[in-house]
């Protein structure tokens, strides 16, 4: 007789295992599947974790959880080839309690996370991967599995199966996603003494900094470039948009290297040891790319349902918000009886009024006009640079004839205005 | 537009310090040669593949999978579709270590 569980959870990663450890905590039986041989081996992020989504699942899990440093710092470099204007948050506040956020390693974090929805009385099984949701009369019964005599039943399937979201695909859910939907996003993590480490990012113990590069990190193309700090380690990488990436043909581990050569990064990273090479893709469709998240008896989470966003570096902090909504809605139908897509919608409704649908839907226009318009990056960036040396070059040049300069340096009167248009537009998809 | 990068590390000095456990069977297909051969001048999965994968031998597409991250750009950044895309099997493929 085939197995069957109240609820199956495809994929334990944050988005799968937070809505696991719910369930099994409010006694439910989940079944969490992994493909990979052990939960992390398949995840890629730039690192950033943060506290509150993930501590309205487990209160003060910082205390026990492999995390790395604790970020006090933020930048953000708008780079040119020689140059970068630079902007920095730094803020005490974040190295107390209650902390805004950590760097992590996946691969160590989504283990621990995994063992603690275990710990719950999920059951956890590792090296199976989901071929298809089984389908009866319309409705999601349960999924087949690679493994032999592999069809599993549940009340309710939830597809935290990741940005390439085979299972929705196949359900029709989505179509399959354009080039223009999806960052391919390469890292290294690269070994550097944790002293070091502090002394060159002005740290104390346990205290960690980000960068955000944009600009000449990825030669014009729509991304971002990071430098993350771990404890004794840093994670770079870059990610841009795969049609730019096509478009340009640009090789993503040679754009690595470009930033990793970097006049203006290479101090950073010098005297560091490789460690691992990664990519991932990072859904970045935003809004108008999440596809229907609910069907009779199953529910689309995560990634897969492409809850990223792109313009905060937010994505499992949303994978969790909507794991652990995931569960309240099935937690709602079991005692309802009532699986249905009807039923489950009350899933959809809670993500959209929380700030996950909400951020999701203030950038909806961002991600395709920056993509559309890359002229913020190429030209825009590298003017900010041309500006800021003149204007804090000592040269004998009175500052009113460098004002002047600047100004006659933006262009003609028609090219001003489309500049003003251009910021108009930017703050628009942004505001 | 070409936009020149340097050429930087070998696709295989980065791959080395990657775990893999490879499956006896490739997880991705091209599914016709004669559409790479024939509609397909750029060939631009050579390019963008972050594990350069895909690799052109004069007719025929070679594909390492053995070396695949399993990030699906192939898949989406085939312009012909023309990539059949699978997971490997459980427990196979990129192990991550770290990140």
């Amino acid at each position: 007789m085939a197995e069957k569980f109240d609820v199956i959870v495809v994929g334990a990663g944050p988005a799968g295992t937070s809505c696991a450890y719910t369930l099994a905590k409010a006694g439910v039986n989940v079944l969490l599947l992994e493909r990979g041989e052990y939960p992390g081996s398949k995840n890629v992020m730039g690192g950033v974790l943060y506290r509150k989504m993930m501590e309205d699942i487990i209160p003060g899990f910082y205390k026990e959880a492999p995390v790395e440093r604790l970020i006090v710092e933020q930048r953000f470099m708008l780079l040119d080839e020689k140059s970068a204007v630079t902007f920095s948050y730094k803020g005490l506040e974040w190295g107390e309690e209650p902390y805004n956020n950590f760097t992590v390693l996946r691969a160590k974090f989504d283990q621990w996370f995994a063992e603690k929805a275990v710990q719950q009385g999920a059951l956890l099984v590792n090296e199976t991967v989901v071929t298809e949701c089984l389908v009866e009369n319309g409705k999601v019964i349960g999924v087949r599995t690679d493994r032999p005599d592999g069809d599993l039943f549940a009340d309710v399937v939830v597809l935290a199966d990741g940005v390439n979201s085979l299972l929705a695909k196949s359900l029709g859910f989505h179509k399959e996603f354009r080039p223009d939907e999806v960052a391919l996003a390469v890292m290294e993590v690269l070994k550097l003494d944790r002293k070091i480490i502090e002394d060159r990012f002005s740290l104390e113990q346990d205290q960690g900094c980000t960068f955000e590069i944009f600009g000449d990190a990825t030669k014009g193309i729509l991304g971002t470039a990071w430098l993350y700090t771990n404890k004794d380690s840093l994670n770079i990488g870059v990610g841009a948009m795969l049609s730019g990436l096509i478009k340009n043909k640009i090789k993503p581990h040679q754009l690595l290297d470009y930033v990793k050569k970097h006049p203006i990064i290479r101090p950073y990273i010098q005297g560091t040891e490789q460690q691992e090479y990664l990519a991932h893709l990072i859904p970045e469709g935003g809004y108008r790319s999440i596809p229907k998240v609910v069907g009779d008896g199953v529910i689309v989470v995560g990634d897969a349902a492409q809850l990223v966003n792109a313009i905060h570096r937010e994505g499992s902090n949303m994978a969790m918000t909507s794991g652990v909504l995931a569960a309240e809605a099935i937690l709602e139908a079991k005692a309802a009886g009532d699986f249905s897509a009807s039923m489950l919608d009350s899933y959809r409704q809670r993500l959209m009024d929380s700030f996950v649908g909400q951020d999701m839907k203030k950038y909806k226009d961002a991600t395709h006009h920056f993509e559309k318009y890359p002229h913020y990056f190429e030209k825009y960036i590298p003017l900010m640079n041309r500006a800021a040396s003149q204007m804090f070059t000592v040269d004998g040049s009175s500052k009113w004839e460098k004002q002047k300069k600047i100004w006659r340096e933006l262009g003609s009167a028609k090219e001003k205005w489309k500049m003003a248009r251009d910021l108009m537009q930017a703050w628009r998809v942004m505001k | 537009m070409m936009k020149e990068l340097p050429k930087g590390q070998s696709i295989e000095e980065k791959q080395y310090l990657v775990r893999f456990k490879a499956d006896t069977e490739s997880h991705l297909h091209v599914l016709d040669t004669d559409v790479c051969a024939t509609k397909c001048p750029d060939k631009l999965c050579t390019i963008f593949c972050p594990a350069e994968v895909y690799k052109w031998e004069e007719v025929r597409m070679h594909v390492g999978y053995e070396g695949c991250h399993e990030c699906g750009s192939c898949r989406i950044g085939c312009p012909h579709e023309n990539i059949k895309w699978v997971y490997p099997k459980g427990g196979h493929g990129i192990i991550f270590r770290l990140g």
